[in-house]
């Protein structure tokens, strides 16, 4: 392993934080949801990492299990956003206001 | 020359990331959205092979990049939609608030990565992160997990179905 784990945690934190970013800048259902997914996949990054930096398991282990959670996130909710459709006919965020008051 | 391999790989699969990030967050129509989703995800799994978890980058592969990447192109070409975002957002001044928050965020953690100390790396055998010793941890101290993990796919199945059935 040449490159020390403070690499792939940077580029984690970079990926996460631009996961963030489309969570807040983006108004298509789909894409925020998108972005979610890449801010899941930068924190099995850090977990990977360190499972090989530390030399046990738990940490691959781990990625498993987040990974099995966004398959079920990603099919629950993509129904959710294609019920909204049916319904509103919009996947705009902003449309979806009925909370709003 | 084996290091110098490693660093070639690792810089271009994190460019692939960063640069497929970037697709994400900035592309006007989804289907571009999800294709820089699958840059990203298949970067990811060059980086898992290099961190000795080749179990991780074919299940990355095969659930991300197979199955969730197909599933929002096809739920893209089912929909059909508008893609623009046309109209000025309702929350003013949301996107520059949006990457101050970002920016601050990103420095916040770049102080904490400055005092991770930078070990070398434990020595790991041979079969590190094959598929016989993830599954081996899977069934014995994890197998718990293991089994609510398959009634939440269960539920989850279940709850696509109801709710993608619609009103009668």
């Amino acid at each position: 392993m040449t490159i020390p784990v403070p690499y792939y945690l940077a580029l984690s934190a970079v990926l996460f934080t631009m996961g963030a970013l489309g969570v807040l800048i983006r108004r298509n259902a789909l894409v925020v949801f998108m972005s979610i997914e890449l801010m899941l996949n930068s924190v099995n990054l850090s977990f990977v990492a360190y499972a090989r930096q530390l030399g046990g398991l738990e940490g691959q282990v781990t990625v498993f299990f987040v990974m099995v959670i966004a398959a079920v996130e990603v099919v629950v909710g993509l129904a959710i956003i294609v019920a909204i459709f049916r319904s509103r006919d919009t996947v705009d965020i902003d449309d979806v206001d009925l909370l709003r008051g | 020359m084996n290091a110098l391999i490693e660093i070639i790989i690792f810089g271009a699969a994190a460019a692939g990331a960063l640069a497929g990030a970037v697709g994400i967050i900035a592309s006007a129509a989804p289907v571009r959205s999800a294709l820089s989703l699958l840059l990203v995800l298949g970067s990811l799994a060059v980086l898992y092979l290099l961190l000795a978890a080749q179990f991780i980058a074919v299940l990355q592969v095969i659930i991300y990049a197979g199955a969730i990447v197909v599933l929002f192109l096809f739920v893209i070409m089912l929909l059909h939609m508008r893609t623009g975002e046309g109209r000025a957002t309702k929350l003013p001044r949301q996107r520059p608030a949006a990457v101050v928050l970002a920016a601050a965020f990103l420095a916040v953690v770049a102080a904490v990565l400055r005092g991770v100390p930078s070990a070398p790396a434990a020595a790991v055998p041979e079969e590190f992160g094959t598929a016989q010793a993830v599954g081996r941890m899977l069934f014995t101290t994890y197998v718990l997990p293991f089994e609510l993990a398959s009634m939440v796919l269960i539920v989850g199945i279940i709850a696509a179905v109801v709710i993608g059935r619609g009103p009668r």
